[in-house]
């Protein structure tokens, strides 16, 4: 059918489903229609999950090069529609398609107002991240990119909490002003090279000069979506803020854009800039991992705690990339899988007992471990893979990207070692004050323990967060060769931007 | 080519314009006050027979009149685009008008004549005829302002705009007269010759008043001072006009003149257009924030956006006059249909006009409140509107030219306008409801639905757009 892949079909079939979700949702608010909405969104993204299956079951991993490649005419001059995935973008469109269909079952109860309009709200946000991984055409990336904000503003904005006018203004204005300068500087781009393919701009070498510049735009973009300290302060109130499937997704997903954009456009095309700011991002990164540790350590609210979390993890991620060691480029790659995985499942946990006593305040827990059991398990397993520890998937990334460290700075790895330690302190801390102790609050006396659905939630996560912590390797494969391969051309070129410069 | 072919040929849908006008005038005078409706539904005729026309036409470039008019690919492609504005807002003053016991047959006519004006002005070639376009327009649309003769805020924006467009009218003959004085030809093409190599600093002197003359028209800040007032006390259909037809023919207008005439002195025009380009987007951007009247705030944002458009102005390159064909484009489908919007707003008979009263619409009128919201998105620039494609294709080219810097200013005051555009989206969907609208007619919907649904699905099959827009630039060289 004109000539689309499967790239295309996984990217717009929740589009298709958004449209056919609009048709069922005429009928009306009743109950039957609401039921319909649901699992017709549910299905849909199962369905996306699926397809996406298939497109890894005709990936190739043991390649670094671009695959289920499609191409179209699309603007002329330059423009093209350009899709396919390898090693650094494949993993990602699979955790997208995984996580979707638990966000949106998570929502099947917490969300009782303008059903239909989240439901098509969460697919076409789901169109648009899928697309921003497959897609190999810079305009057609930031297309996605930027899209994506559409749908969030309004997540944020229509089913968050209280402040969730401030938040999502400051979500949306923030990410908007860090994306527009990285357009300015794909249009730069599209001057030196004449087009906007990935491929291309990927073999092609910038001036060292308009390189520092093009990096620093690209940079305050991710850096932004990342987020990196400073321009973190968005996260932790658009997180607060957002639904629970809105936090779920904006942390497993939307924050690994910022990675993703480092490790597709800011590493292999701008390697002398990439060099010479690696300092700088060592440093914002251990800013990150230990200042926000400390923060995290003193919230009331469990929402902003594990956002906190996410910037320290995040901090590991930017680290790993810029050692450009092997062992830091997978370990940084491993922590974004890994993090999409424990932090959708430690946001889903609090929705659970958000949903039952309408409060994130820490305060107002305590001692649940006597009425929800199961719960505690749940949130202990999270928990712990949340600090790193070895067993679970969260070891495998951070003593990969600690690794990477050392080999390229002895002092930026000892420094964020302590963030492993302080990650224990508030996560174990926060565990503590909510699972643990006298349950002498009145209205936790009779909280129910979790329901069949949530436990359907729950299980897959939870296994795959303990078998990637056994056994990594599938992770680590799907992108080792695209790893080997941008640490080698990288070397090349810087090698080469020496031996020109001794000249 | 003999007169009559020629007229047929290359300036038809001008003759079915006059025609049509005179034809109506006597319609008018005959059936008096009643006929307002019929009229107007011819004048809705003429000017799709106009474009109809256009499309059908002969392609090639002619030179007319002793070079006083210019048929060519450019002037066809914004004629479409402002006959199309003009007929979009035929299509919203109906009901408008009615309401307002103003449904007099004068005003489709004199829609008609100032788009005349437009036509002959998009395809002026020569310093005459660019000031009778103009002038036929303006005083079509100084009526057209104050046609709510006993309101006193549309009568207090008639009498502005009339006096500071003299002004203007004034400063543009002025700049004319020096540049006639000093190349001694008044035809485009004619002065690029004359100055060619060296231009004195008379000619200089005429460029800026020219320039300052045009820029008055398409609101260039800072000739914008009359936009806001004009903007908020006229009527809501002529707002939508002054904002999108008239406009597009200034622009278009300005292209022509600075790159037939002023070729050889591109560095002396670029940097006034940069110049009229920060300042313009960067005043749309922080003036619009604490704007309560949705028509104030379209005033502003409408500034920043001829500011953009001067950007690619700036750039002065093929690619540039691409991106400001596709601009207006876009322009001209995101105004209308946000004014489509602004004529929707009506509780109990009564027009209201405040950001405020759209509260909760997200929740009384759904598909209102998500084309507006899809149009406040593509006004901001967010993709894959079209109203991202439309500050690509402007940026780029200024990129090409090496005012990156000039581009980086433009994506911060868009980053700053986007604060006022969520507002109103805000207002929509997160705040509690206001009083419910009235049901709007089914034109003033439609035109809401088509210009949304144009930019949201433009990015699906970009080039029947994107071609016309090269081919149309690129006559211009």
């Amino acid at each position: 059918m004109l000539g689309f892949g499967l790239l295309s079909g996984v990217t717009f079939l929740p589009l298709v489903g958004a449209a056919f979700v609009l048709l069922v949702s005429r009928g009306g608010e009743d109950e039957a229609s609401l039921r319909n909405i649901r699992w017709a969104t549910l299905i849909t993204t199962i369905a996306t999950f699926a397809l996406s299956l298939v497109a890894w079951q005709r990936f190739d991993a043991s390649s670094a090069d671009f695959q289920l490649l499609e191409e179209h005419a699309w603007f002329g001059s330059g423009l093209v529609y350009k899709m396919g995935v390898d090693g650094f973008s494949m993993p990602f469109v699979l955790l997208t398609t995984f996580l979707m269909p638990f966000a949106i079952y998570a929502s099947f109860e917490s969300v009782t107002k303008r059903v239909a309009s989240y439901m098509v709200a969460f697919l076409v946000l789901e169109t648009l991240m899928i697309g921003v991984f497959c897609a190999l055409d810079l305009v057609l990336f930031y297309l996605f990119f930027e899209g994506g904000l559409i749908p969030m503003f309004l997540i944020i904005g229509i089913w968050g909490g209280k402040r969730r006018v401030y938040a999502s203004f400051k979500f949306f204005l923030y990410t908007l002003a860090g994306s527009l300068l990285m357009l300015v500087a794909i249009l730069a781009m599209y001057q030196q090279a004449g087009t906007t393919d990935i491929t291309v701009l990927l073999r092609t070498q910038f001036s060292s000069h308009l390189q520092t510049w093009l990096w620093l735009a690209f940079f305050a973009s991710f850096a932004v979506k990342m987020p990196m300290w400073p321009v973190h302060t968005w996260l932790p109130d658009a997180h607060v803020e957002a639904p629970t499937a809105g936090s779920v997704i904006l942390a497993a997903i939307l924050l690994k854009m910022g990675g993703y954009g480092f490790i597709r456009f800011s590493l292999p095309m701008f390697p002398d800039a990439s060099a010479q700011f690696a300092p700088l991002i060592y440093a914002l990164s251990i800013v990150a991992i230990i200042y926000t540790s400390l923060v995290a350590l003193v919230q009331e609210d469990i929402k902003k705690l594990i956002a906190y979390s996410s910037v320290a993890h995040m901090g590991f991620v930017t680290m790993g990339l810029f050692t450009l060691t092997p062992q830091g480029v997978q370990g940084a790659m491993f922590v974004m899988i890994s993090h999409g995985l424990v932090s959708g499942a430690l946001f889903l946990c609090v929705g659970v007992i958000y949903d039952r006593m309408h409060t994130r305040e820490i305060a107002a827990y305590g001692g649940l471990v006597q009425r929800m059991p199961l719960y505690a398990l749940v949130f202990m397993v999270f928990t712990l893979a949340n600090v790193g520890l070895p067993g679970t998937s969260g070891f495998i990334g951070e003593f990969l990207a600690l690794v990477g460290a050392f080999k390229a700075n002895d002092w930026v790895a000892l420094l964020a070692t302590t963030g492993v330690i302080l990650s224990a302190a508030y996560a174990l801390y926060l565990y503590r004050r909510v699972i643990f102790g006298v349950l002498e609050k009145p209205s936790l006396k009779d909280i129910a323990d979790l329901s069949p659905r949530e436990i359907a939630i729950f299980t897959p996560l939870l296994l795959l967060t303990i078998y990637y912590g056994v056994h990594p390797q599938p992770v680590i494969d799907a992108s080792a060769s695209a790893v080997s391969h941008l640490i080698s051309t990288h070397s090349a070129l810087i090698d080469a931007a020496k031996l020109a410069s001794a000249h | 080519m003999s007169f009559f072919p020629l007229l047929a040929h290359h300036f038809l849908p001008e003759v079915i314009l006059t025609i049509g006008v005179l034809a109506l005038i006597l319609v008018g005078a005959w059936r008096g006050d009643k006929a307002f409706a019929l009229v107007n539904e011819l004048a809705v005729g003429v000017l799709g027979l106009a474009i109809l026309s256009i499309a059908l036409s002969t392609k090639g470039e002619t030179s007319a009149f002793d070079g006083a008019y210019m048929d060519d690919a450019f002037s066809r492609f914004l004629k479409i685009v402002a006959l199309a504005s003009s007929l979009g807002t035929l299509l919203l003053s109906t009901d408008f008008f009615r309401r307002a016991k103003l449904d007099r047959f004068e005003f489709p006519i004199l829609v008609l004549l100032a788009t005349l004006g437009m036509l002959l002005l998009i395809s002026a070639d020569n310093l005459i005829a660019l000031y009778l376009g103009l002038e036929l327009m303006s005083l079509a649309l100084y009526v057209m302002a104050a046609f709510a003769r006993d309101d006193g805020r549309a009568s207090e924006a008639g009498l502005k705009y009339f006096v500071l467009g003299a002004l203007s009218s004034g400063m543009l003959l002025y700049g004319a007269s020096l540049l006639y004085g000093f190349a001694g030809t008044v035809s485009f093409s004619g002065i690029a010759t004359a100055i060619a190599g060296l231009a004195p600093l008379g000619v200089i002197f005429g460029l800026v008043f020219v320039l300052a003359g045009l820029a008055f028209k398409m609101s260039a800040a800072p000739f914008h001072m009359w936009t806001p007032d004009v903007y908020e006390g006229s009527p809501t259909p002529v707002t939508a006009f002054f904002a999108s037809a008239a406009k597009i023919a200034a622009v278009a207008v300005t292209a022509r003149i600075l790159v037939t005439a002023f070729p050889g002195i591109s560095g002396s025009w670029r940097q006034i257009i940069v110049a009229l380009a920060i300042i313009s987007t960067v005043l749309g951007a922080f003036a619009a924030i604490g704007q309560q009247n949705i028509k104030r705030l379209m005033a502003y944002s409408s500034i920043g956006h001829m500011g953009f458009v001067l950007i690619g102005l700036a750039a002065g390159t093929e690619d540039g006059m691409k991106g400001v064909a596709i601009y207006l484009v876009m322009y001209a489908a995101m105004t209308l249909g946000v004014f489509a919007a602004i004529l929707n707003m009506r509780v109990n008979g009564k027009p209201v006009e405040n950001v405020s009263d759209l509260a909760g619409l997200a929740r009384t009128d759904g598909a209102m409140a998500f084309f507006l919201a899809m149009l406040m998105f593509s006004l901001t620039g967010i993709p894959p509107l079209g109203g991202f494609f439309a500050k690509y294709f402007v940026l780029l080219p200024a990129v090409q030219t090496g005012l990156a810097w000039l581009a980086v200013i433009g994506v911060l005051a868009s980053a700053v306008s986007a604060y006022y555009y969520l507002r109103v989206i805000k207002v929509m969907y997160f705040d509690e409801p206001a009083p419910a609208f009235d049901p709007a007619p089914l034109a003033q919907r439609g035109v809401l639905a088509v210009s949304t649904i144009f930019l949201l699905g433009f990015w699906l099959y970009p080039a029947p757009l994107m071609d016309a827009a090269s081919a149309a630039a690129k006559s211009l060289f």
